[in-house]
Protein backbone atom coordinates (compact mmCIF):
# COMPACT_ATOMS: atom_id res chain seq x y z
CA UNK A 1 0.00 0.00 0.00
CA UNK A 2 2.40 2.84 1.17
CA UNK A 3 5.84 1.29 0.38
CA UNK A 4 8.37 4.27 1.68
CA UNK A 5 11.85 4.75 3.22
CA UNK A 6 9.88 4.57 6.72
CA UNK A 7 8.80 1.41 6.75
CA UNK A 8 11.37 -1.45 6.80
CA UNK A 9 11.45 -1.01 10.86
CA UNK A 10 9.16 -0.93 13.17
CA UNK A 11 11.38 1.39 14.98
CA UNK A 12 11.88 3.90 12.30
CA UNK A 13 9.00 6.60 12.53
CA UNK A 14 7.99 8.51 9.37
CA UNK A 15 8.52 12.08 8.96
CA UNK A 16 4.47 12.69 9.52
CA UNK A 17 4.73 10.77 12.83
CA UNK A 18 3.53 7.10 12.20
CA UNK A 19 5.19 3.42 12.66
CA UNK A 20 4.47 1.97 9.22
CA UNK A 21 4.98 -1.64 10.19
CA UNK A 22 2.24 -1.13 12.89
CA UNK A 23 -0.03 -0.05 10.47
CA UNK A 24 1.02 -2.99 8.07
CA UNK A 25 0.38 -5.49 10.97
CA UNK A 26 -3.19 -3.93 11.04
CA UNK A 27 -3.88 -4.42 7.80
CA UNK A 28 -3.22 -8.08 8.67
CA UNK A 29 -5.82 -7.70 10.93
CA UNK A 30 -8.60 -6.39 8.37
CA UNK A 31 -7.38 -9.68 5.67
CA UNK A 32 -8.29 -12.41 8.21
CA UNK A 33 -11.39 -13.62 8.56
CA UNK A 34 -14.35 -11.56 10.46
CA UNK A 35 -15.05 -11.72 14.06
CA UNK A 36 -17.73 -10.05 16.03
CA UNK A 37 -18.78 -9.14 19.35
CA UNK A 38 -21.19 -7.65 21.13
CA UNK A 39 -22.95 -7.31 24.99
CA UNK A 40 -25.13 -6.52 27.26
CA UNK A 41 -24.83 -5.63 31.05
CA UNK A 42 -24.44 -9.03 31.63
CA UNK A 43 -23.48 -11.28 29.02
CA UNK A 44 -20.67 -10.81 25.97
CA UNK A 45 -21.66 -12.98 22.50
CA UNK A 46 -18.46 -13.62 20.26
CA UNK A 47 -19.63 -14.94 17.02
CA UNK A 48 -17.03 -15.75 13.95
CA UNK A 49 -17.12 -16.84 10.29
CA UNK A 50 -15.52 -20.20 9.63
CA UNK A 51 -12.82 -20.05 7.25
CA UNK A 52 -11.25 -23.13 5.68
CA UNK A 53 -8.42 -23.30 3.37
CA UNK A 54 -10.03 -26.18 1.10
CA UNK A 55 -13.30 -28.42 1.07
CA UNK A 56 -10.86 -30.87 2.59
CA UNK A 57 -9.61 -29.06 5.53
CA UNK A 58 -11.34 -28.27 8.95
CA UNK A 59 -12.07 -24.46 9.45
CA UNK A 60 -9.86 -22.17 11.98
CA UNK A 61 -10.44 -22.15 15.12
CA UNK A 62 -10.80 -18.09 15.74
CA UNK A 63 -12.78 -18.22 19.34
CA UNK A 64 -10.91 -19.04 22.18
CA UNK A 65 -12.00 -19.74 25.97
CA UNK A 66 -9.45 -18.21 28.20
CA UNK A 67 -11.01 -19.03 31.67
CA UNK A 68 -14.73 -19.37 32.65
CA UNK A 69 -15.59 -15.85 32.58
CA UNK A 70 -13.32 -14.83 29.49
CA UNK A 71 -12.81 -15.43 25.93
CA UNK A 72 -11.67 -13.76 23.11
CA UNK A 73 -12.01 -14.33 19.38
CA UNK A 74 -9.72 -13.41 16.90
CA UNK A 75 -8.92 -11.76 13.25
CA UNK A 76 -5.41 -11.90 11.20
CA UNK A 77 -2.53 -13.81 11.66
CA UNK A 78 -4.26 -16.90 14.08
CA UNK A 79 -0.97 -18.23 14.64
CA UNK A 80 0.34 -15.04 16.62
CA UNK A 81 -3.20 -15.47 17.93
CA UNK A 82 -2.80 -18.39 19.29
CA UNK A 83 0.03 -17.08 21.13
CA UNK A 84 -1.71 -14.31 23.01
CA UNK A 85 -4.45 -16.58 23.99
CA UNK A 86 -2.30 -19.09 25.47
CA UNK A 87 -0.60 -15.87 27.13
CA UNK A 88 -4.15 -14.36 28.65
CA UNK A 89 -5.02 -18.17 29.60
CA UNK A 90 -1.37 -18.33 31.82
CA UNK A 91 -2.20 -14.84 33.16
CA UNK A 92 -5.62 -15.73 34.39
CA UNK A 93 -4.51 -19.23 36.29
CA UNK A 94 -1.89 -17.58 38.21
CA UNK A 95 -4.18 -14.90 39.33
CA UNK A 96 -6.79 -17.27 39.93
CA UNK A 97 -4.26 -19.63 41.77
CA UNK A 98 -2.82 -16.87 43.82
CA UNK A 99 -6.01 -14.91 44.66
CA UNK A 100 -8.51 -17.41 44.21
CA UNK A 101 -10.83 -15.24 42.40
CA UNK A 102 -11.19 -14.40 38.59
CA UNK A 103 -8.80 -12.17 36.85
CA UNK A 104 -10.86 -9.23 36.19
CA UNK A 105 -11.19 -8.46 32.29
CA UNK A 106 -9.88 -5.23 32.18
CA UNK A 107 -6.84 -5.78 33.87
CA UNK A 108 -5.94 -8.41 31.07
CA UNK A 109 -6.59 -6.48 28.31
CA UNK A 110 -4.02 -4.05 29.68
CA UNK A 111 -1.31 -6.58 30.32
CA UNK A 112 -2.51 -7.39 26.49
CA UNK A 113 -2.27 -4.13 25.20
CA UNK A 114 1.68 -3.48 27.35
CA UNK A 115 2.49 -6.78 25.46
CA UNK A 116 1.97 -6.01 22.27
CA UNK A 117 3.60 -2.26 22.59
CA UNK A 118 6.48 -4.08 23.57
CA UNK A 119 6.72 -5.73 20.02
CA UNK A 120 6.40 -1.78 18.93
CA UNK A 121 9.32 -0.37 20.29
CA UNK A 122 12.09 -3.14 19.74
CA UNK A 123 13.90 -3.32 16.88
CA UNK A 124 14.24 -7.11 17.06
CA UNK A 125 10.67 -8.06 17.47
CA UNK A 126 7.75 -6.99 15.00
CA UNK A 127 4.15 -6.09 16.29
CA UNK A 128 1.86 -9.11 16.51
CA UNK A 129 -0.48 -9.39 13.60
CA UNK A 130 -3.44 -10.11 15.45
CA UNK A 131 -6.37 -8.33 16.64
CA UNK A 132 -8.44 -9.27 19.83
CA UNK A 133 -12.19 -9.11 20.58
CA UNK A 134 -11.88 -9.86 24.34
CA UNK A 135 -15.29 -10.48 25.75
CA UNK A 136 -15.35 -10.87 30.02
CA UNK A 137 -16.59 -10.32 33.59
CA UNK A 138 -15.58 -8.57 36.46
CA UNK A 139 -17.03 -6.88 39.00
CA UNK A 140 -18.67 -4.70 37.59
CA UNK A 141 -20.72 -6.77 34.55
CA UNK A 142 -19.55 -7.41 31.50
CA UNK A 143 -17.12 -5.91 28.84
CA UNK A 144 -15.61 -6.41 25.64
CA UNK A 145 -12.59 -4.61 24.53
CA UNK A 146 -10.53 -4.75 21.06
CA UNK A 147 -6.69 -5.22 21.63
CA UNK A 148 -5.07 -4.03 18.29
CA UNK A 149 -1.93 -5.07 17.27
CA UNK A 150 -0.49 -1.10 18.26
CA UNK A 151 -0.93 -1.59 22.04
CA UNK A 152 -4.19 0.08 22.10
CA UNK A 153 -7.17 -1.04 23.31
CA UNK A 154 -10.75 0.26 23.53
CA UNK A 155 -14.25 -0.82 25.13
CA UNK A 156 -16.80 -1.32 22.91
CA UNK A 157 -20.72 -1.94 23.12
CA UNK A 158 -20.11 -3.98 20.24
CA UNK A 159 -17.52 -4.46 17.16
CA UNK A 160 -16.39 -6.22 14.21
CA UNK A 161 -12.89 -6.72 12.87
CA UNK A 162 -11.74 -8.65 9.82
CA UNK A 163 -12.37 -8.85 6.03
CA UNK A 164 -16.28 -7.04 5.59
CA UNK A 165 -16.43 -5.95 8.69
CA UNK A 166 -17.46 -2.73 8.08
CA UNK A 167 -21.04 -4.51 6.90
CA UNK A 168 -21.10 -5.94 10.16
CA UNK A 169 -20.19 -2.89 11.70
CA UNK A 170 -22.82 -0.68 10.37
CA UNK A 171 -25.42 -3.27 11.35
CA UNK A 172 -24.61 -3.31 14.81
CA UNK A 173 -24.43 0.75 14.64
CA UNK A 174 -28.14 0.77 14.13
CA UNK A 175 -28.65 -1.57 16.80
CA UNK A 176 -26.35 -1.24 19.42
CA UNK A 177 -28.26 1.23 21.92
CA UNK A 178 -30.51 -1.63 22.86
CA UNK A 179 -28.16 -4.15 23.39
CA UNK A 180 -27.36 -3.18 27.08
CA UNK A 181 -30.89 -4.49 28.07
CA UNK A 182 -30.91 -7.21 25.32
CA UNK A 183 -31.72 -10.61 26.70
CA UNK A 184 -29.24 -13.25 25.89
CA UNK A 185 -31.57 -14.87 22.92
CA UNK A 186 -31.57 -11.28 21.14
CA UNK A 187 -27.99 -11.21 21.66
CA UNK A 188 -27.20 -14.31 20.33
CA UNK A 189 -29.66 -13.66 17.29
CA UNK A 190 -28.16 -9.65 16.84
CA UNK A 191 -24.66 -11.91 16.62
CA UNK A 192 -25.47 -14.16 13.96
CA UNK A 193 -27.57 -11.03 11.66
CA UNK A 194 -24.41 -9.35 12.08
CA UNK A 195 -22.16 -12.10 10.69
CA UNK A 196 -25.23 -12.54 7.84
CA UNK A 197 -23.82 -9.09 6.63
CA UNK A 198 -20.49 -9.83 6.00
CA UNK A 199 -21.15 -12.90 4.11
CA UNK A 200 -22.70 -10.73 1.58
CA UNK A 201 -24.85 -12.53 -0.34
CA UNK A 202 -23.42 -16.35 0.75
CA UNK A 203 -26.48 -18.17 2.56
CA UNK A 204 -25.98 -18.34 6.44
CA UNK A 205 -25.62 -21.98 7.79
CA UNK A 206 -24.74 -22.81 11.25
CA UNK A 207 -21.36 -24.66 9.46
CA UNK A 208 -20.45 -20.70 8.21
CA UNK A 209 -20.29 -19.77 11.93
CA UNK A 210 -19.46 -20.25 15.49
CA UNK A 211 -20.78 -18.45 18.34
CA UNK A 212 -20.08 -18.43 21.85
CA UNK A 213 -21.41 -16.78 24.62
CA UNK A 214 -20.27 -16.03 28.54
CA UNK A 215 -22.53 -14.17 30.99
CA UNK A 216 -22.91 -13.52 34.79
CA UNK A 217 -24.22 -16.79 35.44
CA UNK A 218 -22.65 -18.80 32.86
CA UNK A 219 -19.64 -19.54 32.23
CA UNK A 220 -17.87 -19.49 28.78
CA UNK A 221 -19.15 -21.99 26.07
CA UNK A 222 -19.61 -22.44 22.75
CA UNK A 223 -22.92 -23.01 20.88
CA UNK A 224 -23.49 -26.57 19.19
CA UNK A 225 -24.61 -26.22 15.59
CA UNK A 226 -28.14 -27.16 16.59
CA UNK A 227 -28.74 -24.25 18.44
CA UNK A 228 -27.31 -22.07 15.89
CA UNK A 229 -29.36 -23.20 13.41
CA UNK A 230 -32.83 -22.33 15.10
CA UNK A 231 -32.13 -19.26 15.40
CA UNK A 232 -30.96 -18.80 11.88
CA UNK A 233 -34.29 -20.75 11.48
CA UNK A 234 -36.29 -17.62 13.01
CA UNK A 235 -35.46 -15.55 10.64
CA UNK A 236 -33.78 -16.88 7.49
CA UNK A 237 -36.85 -17.74 5.46
CA UNK A 238 -35.42 -16.66 1.96
CA UNK A 239 -31.90 -15.45 1.60
CA UNK A 240 -33.00 -12.19 0.14
CA UNK A 241 -34.87 -10.83 3.17
CA UNK A 242 -33.47 -8.45 5.75
CA UNK A 243 -35.22 -8.35 8.74
CA UNK A 244 -37.06 -12.02 9.33
CA UNK A 245 -38.56 -11.50 12.51
CA UNK A 246 -41.56 -13.83 12.72
CA UNK A 247 -42.12 -17.04 13.67
CA UNK A 248 -40.11 -19.93 12.03
CA UNK A 249 -41.21 -21.30 8.76
CA UNK A 250 -40.26 -24.87 8.24
CA UNK A 251 -36.89 -23.58 7.27
CA UNK A 252 -35.31 -26.49 6.38
CA UNK A 253 -32.16 -26.95 8.15
CA UNK A 254 -29.22 -27.70 5.17
CA UNK A 255 -27.26 -30.45 6.71
CA UNK A 256 -23.80 -29.58 7.81
CA UNK A 257 -20.86 -29.32 5.27
CA UNK A 258 -17.28 -28.90 6.59
CA UNK A 259 -15.38 -26.06 5.40
CA UNK A 260 -18.67 -23.64 4.18
CA UNK A 261 -20.55 -23.51 0.33
CA UNK A 262 -18.56 -21.15 -1.86
CA UNK A 263 -20.13 -18.07 -2.92
CA UNK A 264 -21.49 -19.34 -6.21
CA UNK A 265 -24.44 -20.82 -4.81
CA UNK A 266 -27.89 -20.75 -6.21
CA UNK A 267 -30.39 -19.34 -3.75
CA UNK A 268 -31.84 -22.89 -2.67
CA UNK A 269 -35.85 -22.97 -2.51
CA UNK A 270 -36.35 -23.02 1.53
CA UNK A 271 -40.06 -22.83 1.91
CA UNK B 1 24.26 -12.24 46.28
CA UNK B 2 25.42 -14.10 49.23
CA UNK B 3 28.62 -15.25 49.31
CA UNK B 4 29.03 -18.44 51.05
CA UNK B 5 32.19 -19.32 53.70
CA UNK B 6 32.43 -22.44 54.24
CA UNK B 7 33.88 -23.59 58.05
CA UNK B 8 35.63 -26.62 58.60
CA UNK B 9 34.12 -27.70 61.77
CA UNK B 10 35.81 -31.42 62.40
CA UNK B 11 34.18 -33.98 59.92
CA UNK B 12 31.29 -30.94 59.23
CA UNK B 13 31.50 -27.87 56.62
CA UNK B 14 28.97 -25.34 57.36
CA UNK B 15 27.95 -22.44 55.04
CA UNK B 16 28.01 -19.93 58.11
CA UNK B 17 25.97 -17.31 55.91
CA UNK B 18 23.73 -19.23 54.65
CA UNK B 19 22.00 -20.25 58.04
CA UNK B 20 21.82 -16.98 59.02
CA UNK B 21 19.70 -15.81 56.35
CA UNK B 22 16.61 -18.57 57.24
CA UNK B 23 14.50 -17.79 60.34
CA UNK B 24 15.51 -20.36 62.67
CA UNK B 25 13.24 -19.39 66.02
CA UNK B 26 11.22 -16.11 66.69
CA UNK B 27 12.29 -13.17 69.44
CA UNK B 28 9.62 -10.84 70.34
CA UNK B 29 6.03 -12.64 69.52
CA UNK B 30 2.40 -11.71 70.03
CA UNK B 31 0.25 -14.21 71.85
CA UNK B 32 -3.68 -15.57 70.52
CA UNK B 33 -5.69 -13.64 68.55
CA UNK B 34 -9.81 -14.87 68.35
CA UNK B 35 -12.01 -13.73 65.84
CA UNK B 36 -15.51 -14.47 65.08
CA UNK B 37 -18.09 -13.78 62.13
CA UNK B 38 -21.14 -11.96 63.56
CA UNK B 39 -24.31 -10.33 62.79
CA UNK B 40 -22.78 -7.33 60.96
CA UNK B 41 -19.41 -8.55 59.86
CA UNK B 42 -16.22 -9.65 62.20
CA UNK B 43 -15.25 -9.09 65.46
CA UNK B 44 -11.69 -9.34 66.53
CA UNK B 45 -9.66 -9.21 69.68
CA UNK B 46 -5.69 -9.22 71.06
CA UNK B 47 -3.77 -8.43 73.47
CA UNK B 48 -1.41 -5.70 73.17
CA UNK B 49 1.50 -7.87 74.48
CA UNK B 50 5.06 -8.48 72.86
CA UNK B 51 7.29 -11.25 74.81
CA UNK B 52 10.79 -11.66 74.44
CA UNK B 53 11.27 -15.08 75.22
CA UNK B 54 9.65 -15.54 79.33
CA UNK B 55 9.56 -11.28 79.78
CA UNK B 56 6.37 -9.30 78.91
CA UNK B 57 8.72 -6.83 77.58
CA UNK B 58 6.44 -4.59 75.06
CA UNK B 59 2.79 -3.84 75.67
CA UNK B 60 1.92 -1.38 72.74
CA UNK B 61 2.14 -3.72 70.43
CA UNK B 62 -1.07 -3.73 67.62
CA UNK B 63 -1.81 -7.01 66.42
CA UNK B 64 -4.01 -6.24 63.95
CA UNK B 65 -4.49 -3.91 61.14
CA UNK B 66 -7.24 -3.15 58.02
CA UNK B 67 -5.69 -4.15 54.91
CA UNK B 68 -7.32 -1.90 52.22
CA UNK B 69 -11.39 -1.10 52.45
CA UNK B 70 -12.78 -4.95 52.93
CA UNK B 71 -10.00 -6.47 55.27
CA UNK B 72 -8.56 -6.85 58.51
CA UNK B 73 -5.80 -8.84 59.73
CA UNK B 74 -4.45 -10.06 62.94
CA UNK B 75 -1.14 -12.23 63.95
CA UNK B 76 -0.12 -13.46 66.28
CA UNK B 77 4.04 -15.28 66.27
CA UNK B 78 6.42 -12.83 65.40
CA UNK B 79 6.04 -9.01 65.09
CA UNK B 80 9.14 -8.55 62.76
CA UNK B 81 7.68 -11.26 60.18
CA UNK B 82 4.22 -9.50 61.09
CA UNK B 83 5.19 -5.97 59.79
CA UNK B 84 7.34 -7.67 56.73
CA UNK B 85 3.90 -8.57 55.89
CA UNK B 86 1.87 -5.42 56.21
CA UNK B 87 4.82 -3.87 54.17
CA UNK B 88 3.76 -6.99 51.39
CA UNK B 89 -0.05 -6.44 51.64
CA UNK B 90 0.80 -2.43 51.30
CA UNK B 91 2.48 -3.41 47.79
CA UNK B 92 -0.42 -5.18 47.23
CA UNK B 93 -3.00 -2.74 47.91
CA UNK B 94 -0.89 0.06 46.40
CA UNK B 95 -1.21 -1.44 43.13
CA UNK B 96 -4.91 -2.75 43.43
CA UNK B 97 -5.42 0.54 44.03
CA UNK B 98 -3.60 2.25 41.30
CA UNK B 99 -5.52 0.30 38.56
CA UNK B 100 -8.57 2.47 39.90
CA UNK B 101 -10.86 0.49 37.65
CA UNK B 102 -13.91 -0.25 39.76
CA UNK B 103 -12.12 -4.18 41.22
CA UNK B 104 -10.70 -4.43 44.32
CA UNK B 105 -9.00 -7.15 46.37
CA UNK B 106 -11.57 -8.61 48.84
CA UNK B 107 -10.93 -10.80 52.03
CA UNK B 108 -10.53 -13.73 50.29
CA UNK B 109 -8.00 -12.69 47.48
CA UNK B 110 -5.66 -11.20 50.88
CA UNK B 111 -6.35 -14.52 52.24
CA UNK B 112 -5.21 -16.74 49.78
CA UNK B 113 -2.40 -14.82 48.60
CA UNK B 114 -1.06 -14.46 52.01
CA UNK B 115 -1.98 -18.61 51.66
CA UNK B 116 0.47 -18.94 48.95
CA UNK B 117 3.23 -16.09 50.88
CA UNK B 118 3.43 -18.53 54.35
CA UNK B 119 3.66 -21.72 52.04
CA UNK B 120 5.93 -20.80 49.40
CA UNK B 121 8.34 -19.52 52.88
CA UNK B 122 7.86 -22.74 54.38
CA UNK B 123 9.06 -24.49 51.16
CA UNK B 124 12.22 -22.61 51.61
CA UNK B 125 12.73 -23.04 55.18
CA UNK B 126 12.66 -19.88 55.42
CA UNK B 127 9.09 -19.34 57.25
CA UNK B 128 7.55 -15.72 58.02
CA UNK B 129 6.81 -17.19 61.52
CA UNK B 130 3.21 -15.88 61.96
CA UNK B 131 -0.25 -17.71 62.84
CA UNK B 132 -2.79 -14.65 60.73
CA UNK B 133 -6.23 -14.33 60.88
CA UNK B 134 -8.38 -12.67 58.15
CA UNK B 135 -11.74 -11.30 58.20
CA UNK B 136 -13.62 -8.94 56.19
CA UNK B 137 -17.16 -7.82 54.30
CA UNK B 138 -16.91 -7.42 50.54
CA UNK B 139 -20.59 -6.74 49.01
CA UNK B 140 -22.68 -8.18 52.32
CA UNK B 141 -20.36 -11.28 52.40
CA UNK B 142 -18.71 -12.17 55.51
CA UNK B 143 -15.31 -13.68 55.25
CA UNK B 144 -13.17 -15.25 58.16
CA UNK B 145 -10.18 -17.33 57.54
CA UNK B 146 -6.81 -18.38 59.03
CA UNK B 147 -3.67 -18.98 57.78
CA UNK B 148 -0.42 -20.76 59.99
CA UNK B 149 3.77 -19.98 58.96
CA UNK B 150 3.09 -23.48 57.27
CA UNK B 151 0.71 -22.72 54.47
CA UNK B 152 -2.47 -24.45 56.33
CA UNK B 153 -5.33 -22.56 55.53
CA UNK B 154 -9.02 -22.35 56.03
CA UNK B 155 -12.35 -21.05 56.71
CA UNK B 156 -14.37 -20.69 59.90
CA UNK B 157 -17.28 -19.05 61.55
CA UNK B 158 -14.98 -18.92 64.33
CA UNK B 159 -10.72 -19.03 64.92
CA UNK B 160 -7.95 -18.11 67.12
CA UNK B 161 -4.65 -18.78 66.70
CA UNK B 162 -2.04 -20.37 69.51
CA UNK B 163 -3.50 -21.15 73.13
CA UNK B 164 -6.78 -19.71 71.54
CA UNK B 165 -7.23 -22.76 69.92
CA UNK B 166 -7.39 -24.67 73.19
CA UNK B 167 -9.07 -22.38 75.53
CA UNK B 168 -10.96 -19.75 73.42
CA UNK B 169 -12.41 -22.35 70.26
CA UNK B 170 -14.43 -24.92 72.95
CA UNK B 171 -16.52 -21.87 74.49
CA UNK B 172 -17.18 -20.66 70.80
CA UNK B 173 -18.01 -24.26 69.40
CA UNK B 174 -20.67 -23.77 72.84
CA UNK B 175 -21.94 -20.58 72.54
CA UNK B 176 -21.25 -18.75 69.14
CA UNK B 177 -24.58 -18.63 66.62
CA UNK B 178 -24.59 -17.05 63.58
CA UNK B 179 -27.29 -14.03 64.30
CA UNK B 180 -24.69 -12.10 67.34
CA UNK B 181 -25.53 -8.87 67.65
CA UNK B 182 -22.52 -6.48 68.21
CA UNK B 183 -23.01 -6.48 72.50
CA UNK B 184 -23.28 -10.02 72.11
CA UNK B 185 -20.05 -10.82 70.07
CA UNK B 186 -17.82 -8.36 72.11
CA UNK B 187 -19.06 -10.01 75.52
CA UNK B 188 -17.96 -13.33 73.99
CA UNK B 189 -14.93 -12.32 72.96
CA UNK B 190 -14.36 -11.11 76.62
CA UNK B 191 -15.29 -14.04 78.46
CA UNK B 192 -12.39 -15.86 75.80
CA UNK B 193 -10.01 -13.36 75.98
CA UNK B 194 -10.39 -13.36 80.08
CA UNK B 195 -9.87 -17.09 80.26
CA UNK B 196 -6.79 -16.32 77.77
CA UNK B 197 -5.78 -13.28 80.08
CA UNK B 198 -6.12 -15.88 83.36
CA UNK B 199 -4.33 -19.05 81.79
CA UNK B 200 -1.97 -18.24 79.02
CA UNK B 201 1.46 -16.40 80.58
CA UNK B 202 2.07 -14.24 77.53
CA UNK B 203 -1.05 -12.65 78.21
CA UNK B 204 -1.41 -9.13 79.54
CA UNK B 205 -4.23 -7.24 80.54
CA UNK B 206 -4.51 -4.38 77.87
CA UNK B 207 -6.67 -5.31 75.19
CA UNK B 208 -8.12 -4.29 71.27
CA UNK B 209 -11.24 -5.45 70.00
CA UNK B 210 -11.66 -4.64 66.40
CA UNK B 211 -14.85 -5.02 64.33
CA UNK B 212 -14.86 -4.95 60.45
CA UNK B 213 -18.35 -4.34 58.80
CA UNK B 214 -19.53 -3.03 55.33
CA UNK B 215 -18.80 0.47 56.65
CA UNK B 216 -15.34 -0.40 57.12
CA UNK B 217 -12.94 -1.23 60.50
CA UNK B 218 -13.03 0.12 63.85
CA UNK B 219 -10.53 -0.73 65.82
CA UNK B 220 -11.40 -0.24 70.00
CA UNK B 221 -8.99 1.99 72.13
CA UNK B 222 -7.07 -0.37 74.34
CA UNK B 223 -8.79 -1.43 77.54
CA UNK B 224 -8.58 -3.92 80.47
CA UNK B 225 -10.91 -6.85 81.76
CA UNK B 226 -12.10 -7.12 85.17
CA UNK B 227 -10.61 -9.57 86.80
CA UNK B 228 -10.85 -11.73 90.18
CA UNK B 229 -8.27 -13.58 91.85
CA UNK B 230 -10.03 -14.08 95.56
CA UNK B 231 -11.10 -17.68 94.76
CA UNK B 232 -10.45 -19.58 98.00
CA UNK B 233 -8.99 -22.71 95.88
CA UNK B 234 -5.96 -19.68 94.87
CA UNK B 235 -5.39 -18.92 98.28
CA UNK B 236 -4.25 -22.49 99.33
CA UNK B 237 -3.78 -24.15 95.93
CA UNK B 238 -2.92 -27.84 96.34
CA UNK B 239 -5.88 -28.58 98.95
CA UNK B 240 -6.87 -31.47 97.64
CA UNK B 241 -4.88 -32.04 95.29
CA UNK B 242 -4.02 -35.51 93.84
CA UNK B 243 -1.25 -36.76 95.59
CA UNK B 244 -1.35 -34.09 98.47
CA UNK B 245 -1.62 -34.64 101.96
CA UNK B 246 -3.52 -31.44 102.57
CA UNK B 247 -7.32 -31.98 102.97
CA UNK B 248 -10.32 -29.42 103.43
CA UNK B 249 -12.21 -31.82 105.35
Amino acid sequence: MFRNQYDTDVTTWSPTGRLFQVEYAMEAVKQGSAAIGLRSRSHVVLACVNKAQSELSSHQRKIFKVDDHIGVAIAGLTADGRVLSRYMRSESINHSFTYESPLPVGRLVVHLADKAQVCTQRSWKRPYGVGLLVGGLDESGAHLYYNCPSGNYFEYQAFAIGSRSQAAKTYLERRFESFGDSSREDLIKDAILAVRETLQGETLKSSLCTVAILGVDEPFHFLDQEAIQKVIDTFEKVPEEEEGEDEAEAGAAQPAEQGGAGAGDVAPMEM
Amino acid sequence: MTFTIQIENGTEVRNAEADSQRTLYPYVTGTSVVAIKYKDGILMASDMGGSYGSTLRYKNVERMKAIGKHSLLGASGEISDFQEILRYLDELTLNDNMWDDGNSLGPKEVHNYLTRVMYNRRNKFNPLWNTLVLGGVKNGEKYLGMVSMIGVSFEDNHVATGFGNHLARPILRDEWREDLSFEEGVKLLEKCMRVLLYRDRSAINKLQIAKMTEEGVTVSEPYSLKTFWEFKAFTNPTVGAEGSWLYDN
